[in-house]
């Protein structure tokens, strides 16, 4: 019987980050994962660390993660190929341009400092983005990191600082028994604690309707591909308004590429599918021309939850006490992450989070009909 | 209905090929190379005229009956040379061919994708003039080249002496044979090997050969490193007696073969460990059915016998194959199949005995030998990702590159996993297995799809 403050449930990105303040915070934590730590969409994600685009109601979480992700190296000892490249958002016709500067009118006063970029400008400062992008707007502090590294060093850095972190352990079992949570997993550990949080990713609705309070969360599978090393071309990460193929190239001059969905395995694993990896080589060449030969080498997918309104849940649960819930980040929830990890140490330490959470609270389903 | 379809013309397709025909069915045979045959039958280009005793020795009436086969069933099957499937899906492959994509669907499909050289790295094997085993045997088989005047082969498994044996009758100057087997290995596995005789003759041919023509064979024998300003210049090499050097300007090595288990992995087959290979192999029954229905598998893609295995065992899945989808097959036939296999595999038992893979080497290797040359990872990097507390292969990867790069593992794979269970103290078979992910091999940008 292992005893804590707190059962996480979940080695993502969210839950290790909340294992890790809340250890920093004195709480004894047990952080389980089914499989390893950082393993699934928090370690196989684009890597995009991006405030600019995400809803208006995001920013204020995202800027506090855009304060964490600036002391990454202390918090989890490694910089994780964290690089502020800036971000640059294109514009494939006048309409996306226009789309571009009302998000910039709007994100005003959240400290984006979006810069805005007509043609002419975009092809001095980023020659090689192609002719088909007419404008962009470009984040100059966003950038991108390394998922494969980052998501599992927060599991250490909780470690290191006294949290039990258990992988290869799944949850078999929950309940409350009117005074704390009772944890089985089917490795035959049993936990107890006042504390528990549901940042199962994908999984988490599983948890959540064994309080009664299911949502109406699907899978989604993005399709993600990588090239060969190549000359070091691109200064930023791109996305495309509207959606489509985004883009970056690491130090090491692999360039790493998203786009369209792909398809389940089962319900674990994901792969990118034939026409979405096709779709991502021929598209990615009227964005970026000069990948026109490269080659890809390597093609992967995950599983990621999303919501209907494709905002998550964080924050109490509405019908049992001591369970929090932090899920359905829809695809974006690697930089925003560390900043829920510590929200949800606030709920627990202070008793509120320093940053609203009422935009992501459950009760928002409870009048939709899970399918 | 759709169409039956076979991955690889060598040994194993062509022979399943052969036999789907013979039921009546049209099969479509997928192959990378321009010309059937497959690595160990591969047919030079077509203005080139060498004789089929000139480029398969022994196995020239063997390599000869293969292609007459295949030349025979051209106008019988849809062939599609020069293809590469780069995926699989369930009930479709991707290929790619000149440049442009295409999807073939299929209702049944025999994997036949054959096998590579299993590296296991010595300091400096990333020099030009350093080749596998298998490499050094396709420049001469295929382009009539050798990889260099005054060599040296070295590592273990059949293809050693059979390929010394053929460059020194071609005329290249062997200037040893290092093979890391301790003499006494070979003793021992000597019954074993008495279930193929004349395969153990040819084998003891071989080396006697070399040693009557003076080319020095070593047992026990291991490859310290090579070295070399801007390509292979000289090699150390030790035995039990020290460590000796040789002056050299090319280098072949491997310690025998690997499957080439991609597609089947993409397809779904469940795997299990197999302690003979020192591998992960895709199960199959002794007719080759997979665990996935409707894909089959035969030839050394899923576990090495050899050429003269994969041609009946493509035989066998194909008639598993027929017989699955409804025709009468001959019971005796797949029976005797089946006899014929099980023989085979007892010689292949007897084979790995006899070269036995250097299990010490990983414990041997130095923090800053190349394990994956494609993202450069060393094994001190490796060892590094262990002592953080790692230890399943895959999870290794994502920390440190091994295995990720072009060749996707299919070179460092074997290696990475030795490392990783001599620095974690775990069995080899016991630190997972390195998932597939497509492309097989690269995939361009800027392709073209198949209207």
């Amino acid at each position: 019987m292992i005893e804590v403050d707190v059962v996480i449930i979940g080695g993502g990105i969210v839950g290790a980050s909340a294992a890790l303040f809340l250890s920093k915070a004195g709480r004894r934590v047990a952080l389980l994962e089914r499989d390893f730590c950082g393993s699934h969409s928090s370690g196989v994600n684009y890597g995009g660390v991006r405030r600019q685009g995400r809803p208006l109601s995001q920013l204020p979480l995202s800027q506090r993660a855009h304060e964490i992700w600036s002391q990454l190296p202390q918090l989890i000892g490694i910089d994780g190929e964290y690089q502020r490249s800036g971000h640059l958002k294109l514009a494939r016709s006048p309409d996306d341009l226009r789309a571009l500067h009302d998000y910039a009118a709007n994100s005003q006063g959240f400290g984006l400092d979006l810069q805005l970029l007509d043609r002419d400008q975009l092809r001095a400062r980023f020659p090689w983005v192609g002719a088909v992008a007419v404008g962009a707007s470009l984040c100059p502090d966003d950038g991108h990191a390394n998922p494969r590294l980052v998501s599992p060093a927060f599991a250490q850095a909780a470690r290191r600082h006294g949290a039990q972190v258990f992988e290869q352990c799944a949850v078999s079992h929950v309940e409350h028994d009117g005074q704390r949570f009772g944890v089985r997993t089917e490795t035959g550990l049993v936990l107890q604690a006042p504390w528990l949080l549901n940042c199962a990713g994908a999984w988490a609705s599983h948890f959540a309707g064994q309080f009664g309070e299911a949502v109406p969360m699907h899978a989604g599978h993005p399709a993600m591909l990588v090239t060969e090393p190549l000359p070091l071309v691109m200064d930023a990460s791109t996305g495309v308004e509207g959606g489509g193929i985004y883009a970056r190239q690491v130090a090491r001059g692999n360039c790493v590429l998203g786009g369209g969905q792909g398809f389940a395995l089962d319900d674990a694993r994901a792969r990118p599918g034939q026409n979405a990896v096709i779709d991502i080589l021929r598209q990615a060449v009227e964005l970026y021309p000069f990948l026109e030969g490269a080659q890809a080498i390597r093609t992967w997918s995950g599983t990621e939850g999303y919501l209907p309104d494709r905002q998550p849940v964080i924050g109490h649960s509405s019908t049992q006490p001591g369970l929090l819930h932090a899920f359905g980040f829809a695809g974006a929830g690697f930089q925003i992450g560390p900043a829920v990890g510590q929200a949800l140490t606030e709920i627990i330490c202070c008793g509120a989070s320093k940053t609203s959470l009422d935009a992501f609270s459950i009760t928002r389903f409870h009048s939709i009909s899970v399918a | 209905m759709k169409p039956v379809a076979i991955i690889g013309a060598g040994p194993a397709g062509i022979r399943a090929a052969q036999t789907l025909v013979a039921h009546g069915v049209y099969p479509i045979l997928l192959d990378e190379a321009a010309r059937g045959g497959g690595q160990i039958y591969r047919q030079q280009p077509a203005n080139f005229k060498r004789s089929p005793a000139k480029l398969y020795g022994f196995e020239a009436h063997k390599a000869s009956a293969l292609h007459q086969t295949f030349d025979a069933l051209r106008e019988q099957l849809d062939y599609r040379p020069d293809t590469l499937v780069w995926n699989a899906e369930a009930g479709l492959l991707d290929t790619l061919h000149e440049g442009r994509v295409a999807r073939v669907e299929y209702a049944s499909v025999i994997v036949a994708t054959g096998a590579t050289d299993r590296i296991l790295p010595a300091p400096g094997w990333t020099l030009p003039g350093v080749y596998s085993l298998g490499a050094a045997q396709i420049a001469l088989k295929f382009q009539g080249c050798a990889i260099g005047e005054r060599v040296v082969f070295a590592g273990s498994g059949p293809l050693l002496y059979l390929v010394a044996y053929q460059y020194a009758r071609a005329g290249a100057k062997v200037l040893a044979v290092l093979d890391s087997s301790p003499l006494s290995a070979q003793a021992r596995a000597l019954p074993g090997l008495l279930a193929q005789p004349a395969t153990l003759a040819k084998g003891l041919y071989y080396r006697a050969w070399l040693t009557s023509h003076g080319i020095a064979v070593h047992q026990g024998a291991s490859l310290s490193r090579i070295d070399g300003e801007r390509r292979v210049q000289s090699l150390k090499w030790r035995n039990a007696k020290g460590e000796q050097a040789l002056d050299c300007d090319a280098v072949a090595f491997a310690h025998g073969l690997r499957s080439e288990t991609q597609l089947a992995d993409l397809l779904g087959c469940e795997f299990s460990w197999s302690h003979l290979n020192r591998a992960w192999l895709p199960q199959r029954d002794p007719a080759g059915r997979s665990s996935v229905p409707g894909v089959y598998l035969a030839g050394d893609g899923a576990g090495i016998m050899g050429a003269d295995a994969a041609e009946i065992a493509g035989e066998r899945a194909a008639l598993a194959l027929l017989e699955d989808l409804g025709y009468l097959v001959d019971p005796q036939r797949c029976a005797q199949l089946e006899q014929s296999l099980e023989r085979i595999g007892r010689f292949r038992q007897g084979l790995e005995r006899a070269f036995v893979l250097p299990t010490d080497w990983a414990a041997h290797a130095a923090d800053d030998l190349m394990i994956c040359r494609c993202e450069e990872v060393s094994a001190g990097e490796i060892r590094q990702v262990v002592g953080e507390g790692h230890w399943e292969i895959n999870r290794v990867k994502a920390h440190c590159r091994v295995g990720m790069g072009r060749c996707q593992g299919r070179m460092c794979g074997a290696a990475a996993a030795e490392i990783i269970a001599s620095e974690s103290g775990r069995p080899v078979g016991e630190i997972g297995r390195m998932r597939a992910q497509a492309p097989v091999k690269p995939l361009p940008f800027g392709l073209e799809i198949e209207p």
